[in-house]
């Protein structure tokens, strides 16, 4: 199953074991809004309405259920489907759209009512101002990387027959999920769908597994979060979870976007996914530590104190001890919202002084190309590292506001520093790959010219600050003075030496700098350090395990001496779930690890893979009452992160828009929820500014202005934001132009020439493209109206070989609630014939359109639009607009 | 002594290497570009223009679905075409045709009424197929080249030398398939006015190293190997589609009896050659050389002399 993701264009390096696996009887199934390559070699191809996939997914649990289609033995034993739920938790359908617990104040939920029966009575409205703080930080998901905290023993009921338990509870969730709902909402045919529902369910049970692969065609969503989970109740009640050929593939971006989450490039985590401490929750080390522990709960992050000492040692060194908390106090904190789009809009508003971009070319690539120009062009400082002159380093001279002229060369106030960077073959380190597997890279050739290593730029950089404080006695210098940064360096340019970063990352013991094997070996004296508690075992032994390369010929099928894997080289995560409860595989066919009650004293977990489990831990295995941590999961339950062992098909902390997944429709949408009162996310983070406008959509009147869906994404033949692509010939001849791709009917309608040009306009911008006709796009039939999608690639810029506009700039920022995720995937246009006008004209272009919607009113969109609350901007009306005398 | 044009010297079935004079040569190699596993992803022309060296083809976007490099040509020798079309004929009722190749097929598509119910729409294809020099066992690029640029390998590939070509073209529209082509620009690039085609990667193959493009392909579409292996293999995949219900599956250029006595590169194809722009029955345009050359046609033996002498040079 192929959803959210077009994987043979834009990871086709990836794609040959689809094919391999074709070739060896599986069926591929893709679901995507537009017939792709990867659609053009899946067996089925099922054309979506963009944005319904809640719905679509949500189907298929509904047919599963109601037909009692799921691996039942393993439901019962491996997920919470038969744990009983609060007496006081309401659902979607008896509140419109919304669960128990909203409050439209603060568009959050207190999740008090969305507790297991008997758990401790939380303090009503606690929970609700966390989510507020959960919502600014993106830190919600820690619960859920963290694992469910789960104290005592809650009720369970294992014939599932209970009205509160989990698996009733589910089965009425998505009751109304129904063939005739997915077909008015998704626009798929009810064949069509049915065929999808039955063969996933035939390739699923005890002899089949069936594998999930989505990529940012499900996560780029305003409910981005809850697509995936509703991907994962699938996979759970189909019993795919930790078992071979099934699971869900999460195609991670090139090439190493893995690798920048477990060493992470984001504001709200550190290293192995460590929270960055927050100042208002996290006061001394023990609060950091106990909000990742969770003293007296149940699983495996009850060494957390260990994994952080050991990452603050690998800082600071010597200067960490257990006397200075190892300088806990030296690490920055967050206070609120520090992601990318808060601090674009901090830019434009003058609050942020310098910018570094490395890989990076938000001109082009990020959501509302205007905003991150206009906020680009108000620093007093930019460093762009990159391999060609990008657009991000060019944007005061060359960019859409200085032919409107918002923009003025001579005026604008940024200085660009811009530094050649080396590229992949001209530096040694790892990619981490999309299977967390990390493979070594040595360097191929020099770096041309002044042309450096990231390690290079940010080692040297480190230093020559160091050595300009060096006589500093102010405390605010401290964390740096005191910071361990002393590599080996080598060659004419002094590069660090990247194979000790790794042996760091790995860890090793202070005293005789003997590298671990395990994370386990991590201690909390400061006797060890390491950088990263999860790659602990790269650097086995004082073995570069990452460099591995032997042939899969010349070993087992799961090739475990192929690069390195995290966690502990495993390959398969969750895999004791590939054996029964007792222990033994679940079929032949499908075996991955067991439990071999004559290996070693008591027996062993053995298998293909490394078993993801105590190895000495029988099956048999019950803990005592009262008993937290790793020995509180009991020799049954498969998921050791979570706090029951229980994969979470109800999950009642950690999410902030709910606890099952719900359909919304995107925040731009030309249809109203069929489903629900409420129309979207209601708990979604939005920036309402005057330059942030969003189109509206129902209930609200005019969303007829913007009466297309549209849709971006990649080509094969340029990468992301087109810094590798557009600035080399042979790729850049592949696909010369911005184009864009419409149906034939849509043509007909709008009088748009194959291979001519036309324009297309948002409350944001208005960009040109050269029109592609196409049957690849297809309108669909939604609840009773045709509604036509629109595609455009989005690599485009004014550098390189092959200039154009920029598909990103015709969206707004609107983000996921749970991790600030912007809804990229899809929104609503118009589309006319001809060239976009130029200069001042199309700012005049796209105020037409804004008040022609009332956006030029009110910018944001309704967000409540259920209950006495509801806001809906009747004031938008034109007759009322009159009333109160707006121009 | 051998006759110097034997029974099956320009037509038929031989071992070109072996034919050519070569003493025991190695295994024929080839391709099999199995059309069916093909992603469309273009790895195997930019592989092909990296190790190569060749310049780009100009940079305009044709409109030709995602084929904006057009055709084999001087400067493009691994080439992917792309071929929207419905399945079904029923396609033509809502007016919605392939998207216009610049070759025969249906129209394109400009009718409105694809706006009705989608569910009559017919099942969609995009074939993707990345087209080579076929290395003809009979290649009359080579029987034509009066220069002897144009050689034989002990592959059984052919090659063109571009130290040694004098520009004439005769061998471009000798060329049963047009793939060769002179070079003529862009201004700077090497070998302006040379003749240019795919070269089976002699460079690399010699060093036992896969040819550029099979290298590049991550779905083994492009499969390098023994010409007799090859077949075999392509044999059995197109029964193997057959019994997966994909009755459309064929080879193109794998028959050592048919026109140019089979290809060194041959295709597995979904549909007819024409729709992929591939001549359907492609004959040697020397075949009837030797019933001439009896008839003592004087152009024709004028142009055998150098083409005999050529072989010669490389015997033994
Ligand atoms: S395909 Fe054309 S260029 Fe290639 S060997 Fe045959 S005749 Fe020569
Ligand atoms: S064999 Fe070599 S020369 Fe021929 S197409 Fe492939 S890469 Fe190009
Ligand atoms: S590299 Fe392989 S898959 Fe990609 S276009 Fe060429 S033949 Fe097709």
């Amino acid at each position: 199953m192929i959803q959210g993701s077009n994987m043979a264009e834009a990871h086709p390096v990836g794609f040959q074991w689809v094919m391999e696996a074709k070739a060896r009887g599986a069926k591929v199934i893709h679901v995507d809004p537009r017939f792709t390559r990867t659609s053009a070699l899946a067996d089925q191809f099922v054309p979506i309405r963009v944005g319904t996939d809640i719905a679509f997914l949500g189907g298929v649990i509904n047919h599963v259920l109601q037909n009692e289609l799921d691996f039942r033995e393993y439901v019962v034993a491996y997920t919470n489907a038969a744990t009983i739920l609060s007496e006081d938790f309401q659902d979607t359908d008896d509140l419109d759209g919304l669960f128990s617990g909203f409050d439209p104040e603060t568009r959050t939920y207190d999740p008090a009512s969305w507790q297991y029966a008997d758990a401790g009575q939380k303090q009503e409205g606690q929970g609700r101002q966390q989510h507020e703080e959960q919502r600014e930080t993106a830190s919600a998901l820690q619960h859920e990387t963290h694992g469910l905290n789960v104290e005592g023993d809650p009720p369970r009921d294992p014939t599932l027959q209970h009205p509160r338990c989990v698996y009733q509870v589910l089965k009425r969730h998505y009751s109304r999920y129904t063939p005739e709902l997915v077909e008015r909402v998704c626009g798929v045919s009810q064949e069509e769908f049915l065929e999808v529902c039955r063969a996933w369910t035939e390739a699923s049970g005890r002899e089949r597994t069936t594998a999930l692969v989505y990529s940012v065609g499900w996560t780029q969503h305003s409910v981005g979060v809850q697509y995936i989970r509703t991907g994962a109740i699938l996979q759970l009640l189909l019993g795919n979870m930790g078992r071979p050929g099934g699971g869900i593939m999460a195609l991670r971006g090139h090439a190493s976007i893995q690798g920048s989450t477990d060493i992470p490039t984001l504001f709200n985590i550190l290293p192995g996914y460590l929270p960055m401490p927050n100042a208002n929750q996290h006061e001394s080390f023990q609060d950091w530590i106990d909000s990742v522990r969770h003293p007296g709960s149940k699983g495996f992050w009850d060494n957390a104190g260990a994994y952080a000492v050991n990452l603050l040692k690998a800082y600071w060194g010597d200067a960490a001890t257990a006397d200075n908390d190892f300088c806990f106090d030296y690490l920055p904190r967050i206070t609120g919202d520090h992601g990318t789009y808060r601090t674009v809009m901090d830019m434009i508003d003058g609050k942020v002084k310098g910018y570094f971009l490395l890989g990076q070319n938000p001109a082009v690539g990020s959501a509302h190309g205007r905003a991150q120009r206009l906020g680009m062009a108000n620093l007093d400082w930019l460093v762009v590292r990159d391999l060609f002159e990008i657009e991000s380093a060019t944007f005061w001279k060359n960019s859409p506001e200085v032919e409107t002229g918002e923009i003025v060369p001579e005026e604008c106030r940024t200085e660009v520093f811009l530094f050649p960077a080396a590229s992949h073959v001209e530096k040694e380190g790892t990619f981490t790959q999309t299977q967390r597997m990390l493979q070594w890279r040595t360097k191929a050739v020099e770096p041309p010219g002044d042309a450096r290593s990231e390690l290079w730029f940010f080692y040297h950089l480190g230093r020559m600050v160091r050595e300009r404080l060096a006589d500093s006695t102010e405390e605010r210098d401290r964390p740096l003075l005191d910071l361990a940064w002393d590599y080996p360096l080598h060659g004419e340019h002094d590069e660090p030496s990247a194979e000790a970063v790794l042996k760091e990352i790995n860890g090793y013991e202070v005293a005789t700098g003997r590298p671990l094997s395990s994370f386990t070996e991590m201690k909390d004296d400061g006797s060890t350090l390491g950088g990263c508690w999860i790659y602990t075992g790269v650097y086995a032994d004082g073995v570069n395990q990452a460099a591995r390369r032997k042939p899969g010929r010349e070993q087992s099928y799961v090739a475990p001496e192929w690069g390195w894997a995290w966690p502990a080289n495993r390959r398969n995560l969750y895999n004791r779930a590939s054996a029964d409860p007792d222990g033994n595989p679940w079929s032949e066919r499908k075996r991955l690890v067991w439990w071999d009650p004559d290996k070693g004293e008591n027996g062993e977990w053995t298998g293909d893979d490394v078993p993801d489990f105590e190895r000495t831990k029988p099956p048999t295995y019950r803990p005592d009452e009262g008993q937290g941590g790793i020995a509180a999961i009991a020799g049954n339950d498969p998921f050791i992160m979570q706090g029951d062992g229980k994969g979470s098909l109800f999950v009642p902390q950690g999410l902030i828009d709910g606890p099952l997944p719900t359909h919304y429709e995107p925040v731009e949408s030309p249809f109203r929820n069929v489903l629900y009162g409420q129309q979207a996310n209601p708990t979604r983070k939005e920036y309402d500014r005057d330059d942030n406008p969003m189109n509206p959509s129902p209930p609200e009147l005019h969303s007829d202005v913007y009466p297309f869906v549209f849709t971006t994404s990649r080509l094969t033949e340029h990468h992301t934001a087109g810094g590798m692509s557009r600035y080399l010939q042979y790729l850049a001849e592949l696909q010369p132009e911005m184009f864009v791709e419409v149906s034939p009917a849509l043509a007909a309608e709008r009088g748009l020439q194959h291979g001519g040009w036309c324009h297309v306009v948002t409350s944001r911008a208005a960009i040109e493209g050269r029109v592609l006709v196409t049957e690849r796009l297809r309108p669909l039939r939604v609840d009773g109206r045709t509604v036509h999608t629109v595609w455009l690639p989005y690599h485009w810029g004014s550098g390189g070989f092959v200039t154009g506009d920029s598909a990103n700039d015709l969206l707004g920022i609107a983000l996921d609630p749970n991790v600030l995720i912007q809804e990229s995937k899809v929104g609503t246009c118009d589309v006319l014939p001809g060239r976009r006008p130029r200069g001042r004209a199309v700012l005049d272009l796209v105020a037409s359109y804004k008040e022609r919607s009332g956006v030029d009113v009110d910018p944001g969109t309704p967000i409540v639009t259920v209950g006495p609350d509801a806001d809906v901007h009747d004031h938008r009306d034109p007759v009322m607009r009159k009333e109160d005398g707006d121009p | 002594m051998k006759p110097l044009i034997g029974e099956h010297s320009l037509f038929g079935p031989v071992d070109p290497a072996a034919e050519a004079g070569y003493v025991d040569p190695p295994a024929r190699k080839g391709f099999f570009t199995d059309t069916s596993v093909c992603i469309g992803c273009k790895a195997c022309e930019v592989a092909c223009k990296e190790w190569n060296e060749i310049p780009d083809d100009g940079f305009s976007l044709t409109g030709m679905s995602y084929d904006n490099t057009v055709s084999l040509s001087a400067n493009t020798w691994r080439h992917v075409a792309f071929v929207e079309q419905p399945a079904a004929p029923a396609a033509a009722t809502d007016g919605a045709g392939t998207v216009d190749l610049g070759m025969p097929g249906p129209p394109p598509p400009t009718s409105p009424e694809g706006a009705q119910a989608t569910e009559e729409l017919p099942d969609f294809r995009w074939l993707m197929s990345s087209d080579v020099c076929k290395h003809c066992t009979h290649a009359a690029c080579l029987d034509v080249c009066p220069t002897g640029s144009l050689f034989r390998t002990e592959f059984g590939t052919v090659v063109v030398q571009p130290d040694i070509c004098n520009g004439c073209g005769y061998c471009v529209p000798a060329c049963p398939y047009g793939v060769i082509e002179r070079r003529t620009g862009p201004e700077g690039a090497k070998n302006v006015g040379i003749a240019q085609k795919c070269t089976l990667c002699y460079d690399r193959i010699g060093d036992g190293q896969r040819p550029a493009c099979a290298q590049a392909c991550p779905t083994e579409s492009i499969q390098y190997g023994d010409v007799d292996e090859l077949r075999e293999r392509a044999k059995a995949r197109v029964e193997q589609l057959h019994e997966a219900g994909v009755m459309d599956a064929r080879l193109y250029g794998a028959d050592p009896d048919d026109g140019v006595g089979g290809a060194g590169a041959f295709f597995l194809l979904l549909d007819e050659p024409e729709v992929y722009g591939l001549p359907p029955d492609p004959v040697v345009t020397t075949r009837d050389l030797p019933h001439m050359f009896r008839r003592a046609s004087a152009a024709a033996a004028a142009l055998l002399v150098g083409a005999a002498v050529a072989f010669a040079g490389r015997r033994g």
